[in-house]
C-alpha cells in the first residue's frame, strides 16, 4: 500500500501520482478539495482521508473508493462499475448518469441524486443513501436502483420533484416515526414495497449494513416504499408528424 | 365531428403505358403507398402515405413513376398559407407537438449565398493547384501563445493534443439509433480513407467500429448514452454536446421503437425504452461546471485528447464562446439554425437560433478582441452545402466545417424529411433490418470519398484563385469576401465590405 500526502497538491499532480503509483491500494492523506480522484479507475482501491473535491470517481470502471469523511458534488459521475463508499455526506449530483457499480453513502446526499441513471441487462447501478436526499432525486431515471433509508427518521426523506421524468428503474424510500412520502409527478407512482421489490435490493442492503455496522433491526423497523415509472415511453404521444 | 382530411402534398404519377406490373415499387416502399389490387389487376396508389423520397421512382426499371406536387390548393392567402392551415388541422386533430426532420426548410436568408469570393488579377498571381503544392490540412486544437526554449536554446514542444485533418471538413455528429449501422460504417470508412473524422453523436460507439477510433470523435451529451472509459479512450477527440442548431435549448427523445437490439446495447439502455436526453446537462449550470466536465474527461483520458464543446448558434453566442474558450475546451463547434436533425419540434427548428454565418463571424471577432482566439479552434456547421460555403466559412473565421446533411445526401438521402418515422426507404434513418440492408457501406464510403475529394479540389481551386496556397492564410481572411445585397449592419456583423467596395 502506498500513502500519498496531498497537502498543497494540485489535483493534476495528485491524480497523476495515483494513476502511476503501481500499487493496488493507495491512501490519500490530508485531502483538501482535490477534484477527479479515481477518475476511470479500473482496478485497485483508493482510501481518502480528508475531503475530496468534486467529481470523485467519475467514470469509475471497477475500482474501489473509500472516503472516511464527506464528499463534494458529482461523486461517481457517469460511473460504469466498481464501488464508492462514503462515511459522511455526499454533495449534489451524486451518481449522475451512472450505469453500473454501487455507491453507498452513510449520511445525506444533496440535490439531483441519481439523475438519469440507466441500466442494461445485468448492468444495474445502485445508490444507497443512509440519511435523506435533496430535491430532484432520480429525475429522468431510466434504470437502476436508488434507496434512501432516512435512518434518522426525518419527516421528509427527500425534497421536491422526486422522480420527475422517470421512465425506468426503481426508487426505494424508507419511512419511520410518521415520516411522510414526497409528492410524486404524474410520471411515477408509489406502492408499499413488495417481497419481490425487497428481494431486488436485499443483497445490497446486507452489504450496506455490514459496511457501516448498522443493526438489521434498526433498518427493518421502518417501512419501505417503491416508486416506479408509469411508462417507459413517456414521450410517444407527445408528437404529431408535420 | 368529422375528422379533418389533409389532402396529400405530393402525388404519385404512374405512366400506365410504361408500367409492366413488375411490382418492384410495391416491395420497395416501406410506407405502403403502392398496393397491387388483385380484383382490378392494377397497382393502387395511396398518396397520403407518400413521403416523396423517390425510392420507387429510382427503382422503377421502366421510368413509369414520378412524384409531382399536388395541384390541390386552398384559396390563395399570403398570410394563411396552405402549410399554416394544415398544421392547425393536424394539431387540432391530435393535440401533438409538430415534429419535423432535417434542417429548417423555410425561406430565410442564407448569408453564404450573399457573399462573394475574391480572385487575383495581374498582381499577386493566382496559383494552379494542379501544378503547385496546396495545403488544405488543418490542425484543430489550442495553439501555444508563445515559443518556449530549454536552457540549451532548443524548442520545447508545448503544443497540446491536436486533431489533424487532411482537409477542413469533418462529418457531423449523427447518433447510432437516429441513423443506421451502415451509415456509421460508411462514415467511419470514409473518414479513415480521407484522413478526417466522423462523430458518433450521443448514441455510443458500436463495438465493431472501435477499430476506426483514430478517425472517430465520440460525443458526451446530457443523456451520457454509451459513455464509459473505453469509449472515451477509443477516440481521437471527445465532444461535449451542449446544444444542436436544429433544436437549441431542448433535449432529444429517441423513441423506444428505434431502441432495438444493437442500438440498445450500444446506448446501454433496455430495448424499447425511450432514450431521453434532457435539455441541459443536469450537472452543468455554469462555465465552471463545464470546466469540471472537460477536466474530468481529460483526467479519464490522461490529457491525450482534445475536448470539443458543441453549442447551437444563439443570440449571445459570442459571449458564450468567450466563456467556453476559458473553460479549458480545445475546440468549439458551432451549429447554425439551419442544421439538420433526426427529429425536432417544428416550431423550435424553424424559429430558434441564428444563422451560422453571423454566429461564426461574431464569435471569431469576439475571441480575437478578447485575445483568446488561439486557445481554441472553431468548427462551423449548420448547413454547409458545398465547397464554396466552406471557403466562405473559413474566411469568416472557422478552422474547419462539419457536414451532416450533405454526407447523408451522398449516401442516398433524398431529403424527404421523414426521418422521425423510422421507415427510411434508403436505409439511413431507420433500424429496420430489411431497410438498413439497402444501404451498401462500401459504396457509401466511396461516394463520401468522391464528394470530399471533389470539394477539397474545389477549395484548392478557389484558394489558388485568390493567390493563397495554405488554408491557414485563408482563415479569418475577410478581405477575400464581399457581401452582395446586404445592409450595413449585416456587413458590419460579418466584418466584410460590400461588393464593389
Amino acid at each position: 500500500m502506498e500513502k500519498i500526502d496531498a497537502t498543497g497538491m494540485h489535483f493534476k499532480e495528485l491524480n497523476s501520482l495515483v494513476r502511476r503509483s503501481g500499487h493496488k491500494e493507495v491512501t490519500i492523506l490530508n485531502c483538501i478539495g482535490q477534484r477527479y480522484i479515481g477518475t476511470a479507475l479500473k482496478t485497485g482501491s483508493i482510501t481518502v482521508e480528508g475531503t475530496p473535491g468534486n467529481a470523485l470517481g467519475a467514470y469509475l470502471d471497477g475500482g474501489h473508493i473509500l472516503v472516511k469523511g464527506n464528499c463534494q458534488d458529482a461523486v461517481g459521475d457517469t460511473m460504469n462499475d466498481g464501488e464508492i463508499i462514503v462515511h459522511g455526506n455526499a454533495g449534489d449530483a451524486l451518481g449522475y448518469a451512472m450505469r453500473g457499480g454501487k455507491i453507498f453513502v452513510r449520511g445525506n446526499s444533496g440535490y439531483r441524486t441519481g439523475v438519469h441513471m440507466k441500466e442494461y441487462k445485468d448492468k444495474k447501478p445502485v445508490i444507497i443513501v443512509g440519511g435523506t436526499s435533496g430535491s430532484f432525486l432520480g429525475e429522468y431515471l431510466a434504470g437502476g436502483v436508488i434507496v434512501v433509508l432516512n435512518l434518522n427518521g426525518e419527516t421528509l426523506c427527500t425534497g421536491k420533484f422526486t422522480g420527475t421524468g422517470m421512465h425506468g428503474g426503481k426508487i426505494f424510500l424508507r419511512t419511520e416515526n410518521g415520516s411522510i412520502l414526497p409528492d410524486l409527478p404524474p410520471q411515477a407512482s408509489v406502492r408499499e414495497s413488495t417481497e419481490e421489490d425487497m428481494a431486488e435490493i436485499r443483497t445490497d442492503l446486507e452489504r450496506y449494513l455490514s459496511v457501516f455496522r448498522i443493526e438489521r433491526e434498526k433498518l427493518f423497523s421502518g417501512r419501505f416504499w417503491t416508486v416506479t415509472p408509469n411508462a417507459k415511453n413517456p414521450y410517444t404521444r407527445l408528437y404529431t408528424a408535420d | 365531428m368529422q375528422s379533418i382530411f389533409v389532402y396529400p402534398e405530393y402525388e404519385v404519377e404512374r405512366n400506365e403505358s410504361r408500367c409492366t406490373m413488375c411490382r418492384i415499387c410495391e416491395r420497395e416502399c416501406s410506407n405502403g403507398v403502392h398496393r397491387f389490387n388483385a380484383s382490378t389487376g392494377k397497382i393502387d396508389c395511396d398518396d397520403t402515405r407518400c413521403a416523396n423520397c423517390h425510392r420507387c421512382v429510382e427503382m422503377c426499371p421502366v421510368r413509369a413513376l414520378k412524384i409531382v406536387k399536388s395541384g390541390h390548393t386552398f384559396r390563395t392567402n399570403a398570410n394563411w398559407t396552405a402549410q399554416a392551415v394544415t398544421e392547425i388541422f393536424k394539431q387540432a386533430s391530435t393535440g401533438g407537438v409538430l415534429l419535423s426532420s432535417m434542417g429548417n426548410p423555410e425561406e430565410q436568408p442564407v448569408y453564404f449565398d450573399r457573399i462573394l469570393i475574391n480572385a487575383s488579377q495581374v498582381t499577386n498571381p493566382s496559383i494552379d493547384p494542379l501544378r503547385e503544392p496546396m495545403e488544405t490540412r488543418v490542425f484543430l486544437g489550442p495553439k501555444p501563445s508563445r515559443i518556449e526554449r530549454d536552457k540549451n536554446g532548443k524548442l520545447i514542444n508545448n503544443l497540446k493534443p491536436q486533431l489533424k485533418a487532411e482537409m477542413p471538413i469533418l462529418f457531423s455528429a449523427m447518433s447510432y439509433g437516429s441513423v443506421s449501422y451502415k451509415v456509421h460504417e460508411a462514415l467511419a470508412k470514409a473518414a479513415g480513407a480521407l484522413g478526417i473524422y466522423y462523430n458518433t453523436g450521443e448514441g455510443g460507439l458500436h463495438e465493431d467500429f472501435y477499430k476506426y477510433g483514430d478517425h472517430t470523435i465520440v460525443q458526451v451529451a446530457s443523456g451520457r448514452f454509451g459513455v464509459h472509459p473505453d469509449y472515451l479512450n477509443s477516440a481521437a477527440a471527445i465532444e461535449i454536446k451542449m446544444g444542436q442548431g436544429a433544436k437549441p435549448g431542448i433535449g432529444g427523445h429517441l423513441p423506444g421503437t428505434k431502441i432495438v437490439d444493437d442500438v440498445s446495447r450500444t446506448r446501454m439502455i433496455p430495448e424499447g425504452s425511450d432514450a431521453i436526453s434532457p435539455a441541459p446537462h443536469h450537472d452543468i449550470y455554469s462555465i465552471e461546471d463545464l470546466r469540471q466536465l472537460i477536466d474530468s474527461l481529460k483526467e479519464a483520458t490522461d490529457y491525450k485528447k482534445p475536448v470539443i464543446v458543441k453549442v447551437a448558434a444563439v443570440h449571445n453566442i459570442a459571449a458564450i464562446a468567450g466563456g467556453i474558450a476559458r473553460s479549458g475546451a480545445d475546440i468549439i463547434s458551432i451549429d447554425g439554425y439551419r442544421g439538420g436533425t433526426g427529429a425536432a419540434p417544428t416550431r423550435i427548428r424553424n424559429n430558434v437560433g441564428i444563422p451560422i454565418e453571423l454566429a461564426l463571424a461574431s464569435v471569431d471577432r469576439r475571441l480575437r478582441e478578447e485575445g483568446v482566439r488561439d486557445r481554441v479552434s472553431l468548427i462551423a456547421a449548420g448547413s454547409i452545402r458545398n465547397s464554396a460555403d466552406i471557403v466562405k466559412a473559413i474566411a469568416l473565421g472557422a478552422d474547419a466545417c462539419s457536414i451532416g446533411t450533405a454526407a447523408l445526401i451522398a449516401l442516398g438521402c433524398h431529403l424527404c424529411r421523414s426521418c422521425q418515422t423510422g421507415s427510411c426507404n434508403w436505409g439511413i434513418a431507420t433500424q429496420k433490418p430489411e431497410l438498413v440492408k439497402r444501404l451498401d457501406a462500401e459504396e457509401g464510403a466511396r461516394r463520401l470519398i468522391n464528394l470530399l475529394t471533389a470539394w477539397n479540389h474545389e477549395i484548392k481551386e478557389m484558394m489558388g484563385g485568390m493567390g493563397i496556397n495554405s488554408i491557414e492564410s485563408l482563415k479569418g481572411n475577410r478581405l477575400m469576401l464581399r457581401g452582395i445585397g446586404l445592409n450595413a449592419k449585416e456587413l458590419e456583423i460579418l466584418g466584410i465590405g460590400h461588393a464593389g467596395e
